[in-house]
């Protein structure tokens, strides 16, 4: 039985057990009213989940997301969540995250750092299996020595997971990327699981005013028949998957198989671009694209070049922004068109390996325009005095050879 | 579900194929008396398999099938080892994701099933092999018997790695001579189903698969359990005869030896009070409705 015909499932315009009226999501999103709040990042990841009609979460504590999984907690224990435990690992905290995708629930968990790399192969599993997990990554740093500090780099590593990967700069990006990543990670077309990431601290423990939409609307629940693989909850019927093991097979039919399927994953990313560019207002955002000098980048380091190009400004020089919404999928063609006037590409970050600019660089053309940096790691801050100085220099640098 | 939902156009009969047509007009779906005596002439769970010839595993996988209590709401879940080999071939709903991340998985499953259909019984067994269970994701295993996760947990002991080719594992016996054991095992097999009592388990049986009588009746009791009272937990010895260097008829024999007076896989069972009560009860109600039945005939 579907979602929309279950009789114990509110339907839109009806009010689920909390009193909040099942809502069409662009209704939500685009029309509704919004109030300002000033909350942190964590309290924004509790405001989102209040109101996605989430079945299912699990905690496991980590910093800096052990106070947004808390919270989702007192909201199970409200009435707003379904079911709600404590794992006892992320390699487990995901797999039971995976169990209740599997029996059709919305699913919603948090990580970082550490947790995330522990979890891994979960990942490329969650994204094979086509479950619309929806995980927030607040992430932080996870090299040794032992750091809790605000880091990029563990995204690097989720880059090929298969899974959408969208970077919020802030917290309303957070509370909508949140709402929004489940319409389009749960789109029949697309079906796959989304990490939506923020900076650790610098999001979840700082406060920001954020537009919230009302918190007596609540998005549509998921249907889990929507979807490109059956549900395992036997109520529909089962069949034997084949006479042959794929697993042990060195034949075409299996190299094939595993080769089309993880074709298909990646034009299950692609089919969501559409979607997200209405929902997100496109991939990218773009300020003063015909600059010479652009700062291209994602997440608080996006932040930080707005305030540098203020700086900028103060000194006469105008200084572009290309923020990226998505890291997967990315948005090349956006970003080619983007940068195709620019000189100077300076990309901004918060990890030490720059990944992102090589992620530009693989999709722009003369991608010597392409500087990686600033870079800082391990914690440390990025004052936008330091990304002045850093293109000042570097620019001064290249002129004089 | 009931077997109602599988229902073929009839235009389309002739090209269904005979899998399909057998679980319409064999399924021993909803019938309350299902057992191994089923297993000759229901194949509609399963049928052929890839496993080794005369593999016990293929056997106990059989008598499993035909036990299940209420296969038309079971989803089973299972882990990477030669399990994975059959499950594609089984036809109820099941789940392979990771390697040792079976409990987990079932974990979140029984949750999001028992929260989407509180008025329905929907089962979650998790059959692995030793190494998932034991090694790999013992973790996950206890911690789900803490928890007093509803399902059942199956161990196909086979006493090391399979599909890989023979290495030692933490159920193998102490003293054998394996691959990654080459001085022989120097550890004692690890006690789990003393374990599972300990952490929580309602039901835990050791055995073997060579009484299908035996393997019914600890199967049924173990989901009926589990769906009411609390995590259950069985052993089942299934030995690998390629490896430990028998012949595809050797099966049977070798697990007869191995539960005999002082084996490793005599036959023990443990159970909590509650849930002894409960099979009482449920026992007392079927032989008076079987009283009351011939009664009326």
């Amino acid at each position: 039985m579907g979602t929309h015909e279950n009789p114990n499932v509110p339907q839109i315009g009806t009010a689920n057990k909390k009193g909040q009226i099942i809502t069409a999501p662009e209704e939500i999103f685009f029309t509704s009213e919004r109030t300002q709040a000033f909350l942190t990042g964590s309290e924004v990841i509790k405001e989102a989940v209040k109101r996605s009609s989430v079945d299912f979460s699990v905690a496991y504590p980590i910093t800096p997301q052990s106070e947004a999984s808390s919270l989702v907690g007192e909201l199970y224990a409200d009435g707003y969540v379904g079911d709600y435990m404590r794992g006892e690992s992320e390699f487990a905290v995901m797999g039971q995250c995976a169990g209740a995708a599997f029996g059709g629930a919305r699913v919603f968990t948090t990580t970082a750092g550490p947790g995330t790399l522990r979890a891994f192969e979960n990942f490329p599993m969650w994204a094979g299996a086509r479950l619309p997990i929806q995980v927030v990554f607040t992430v932080r740093g996870v090299n040794s020595p032992l750091t809790i500090q605000p880091d990029t780099l563990e995204i690097a590593f989720m880059l090929e997971t298969g899974m959408l990967l969208w970077h919020a700069e802030d917290a309303q990006d957070l509370f909508d990327f949140m709402m929004k990543g489940y319409i389009v990670a749960e789109l029949p077309e697309v079906h796959l699981p989304i990490g939506v990431i923020c900076d650790g601290f610098f999001v979840t423990h700082t406060k920001d005013v954020v537009n919230m939409t009302p918190e007596n609307v609540a998005l549509p629940h998921y249907n889990p028949y929507a979807n490109p693989t059956p549900v395992m909850d036997m109520e529909t019927a089962p069949i034997r998957h084949m006479r042959d093991p794929f697993i042990m097979k060195s034949n075409y039919i299996s190299y094939m198989t595993h080769a089309s399927w993880q074709l298909e994953v990646k034009a299950a990313m692609e089919r969501s671009r559409k979607m997200t560019r209405k929902l997100l207002n496109g991939l990218i955002e773009v300020e003063n694209p015909d600059a010479e000098i652009l700062l291209v980048s994602s997440g608080t380091a996006v932040s930080q070049s707005r305030e540098a190009i203020r700086l900028f400004r103060d000194k006469g020089v105008k200084v572009g922004l290309v923020k990226i919404k998505t890291i997967r999928p990315f948005p090349k063609e956006e970003i080619r068109e983007a940068t195709k006037n620019a000189k100077y590409i300076f990309v901004p970050e918060f990890n030490v390996a720059g990944w992102m600019a090589r992620e530009i660089a693989s999709v722009v053309e003369r991608n010597e325009r392409v500087i990686a940096g600033p870079h800082v790691a391990g914690g440390m801050t990025m004052p936008p005095e330091v990304i002045v100085e850093e293109v000042e220099r570097t620019i001064a640098r290249m002129n004089k050879k | 579900m009931s077997k109602e939902k599988i229902v073929i156009n009839p235009e389309f009969w002739d090209i269904i194929p005979q899998d399909y047509r057998d679980l319409v007009d064999h399924a021993t779906y909803g019938k309350s008396d299902r057992g191994w005596k089923d297993v000759g002439s229901s194949t509609e769970l399963i049928a052929e398999h890839s496993l080794c010839a005369g593999c016990p595993e293929s056997i106990a996988f059989r008598h499993i099938m035909a036990s299940i209590p209420a296969p038309e709401d079971t989803v089973m879940v299972g882990s990477t080892g030669c399990t994975s080999l059959v499950f594609p071939m089984v036809a109820v709903q099941n789940i392979h994701s990771l390697f040792g991340n079976q409990n987990a998985i079932a974990t979140g499953l029984k949750r999001a099933l028992a929260y989407r259909f509180p008025n329905q019984v929907k089962d979650v067994i998790v059959l692995a092999g030793d190494g998932a269970t034991v090694d790999i994701g013992l973790d996950m295993t206890l911690q789900s018997w803490f928890r007093q996760e509803k399902f059942t947990t199956i161990c196909f002991d086979n006493e090391l790695y399979a599909n890989t080719g023979g290495q030692e594992s933490g159920l193998m016996q102490k003293g054998f001579v394996a691959k990654m054991a080459p001085q022989g095992k120097k550890f004692e097999k690890v006690r789990l189903p003393e374990i599972a009592r300990e952490s929580g388990c309602a039901y835990v049986a050791v055995l073997t698969t060579s009484k299908p009588s035996l393997v019914e009746r600890v199967v049924k009791q173990a989901v009926l359990i589990a769906r009411e009272i609390g995590p259950t937990y069985l052993q089942i010895y299934t030995p690998c005869i390629l490896e430990i260097g028998k012949q595809s008829m050797e099966g049977l024999q070798e697990m007869r030896d191995s539960e005999s007076a002082g084996e490793r896989f005599k036959f023990r069972e443990f159970i909590t009070p509650e849930a002894q009560a409960f099979i009482d009860d449920m026992n007392a109600k079927k032989k008076a409705d079987k009283l009351a039945a011939s009664a009326n005939n």
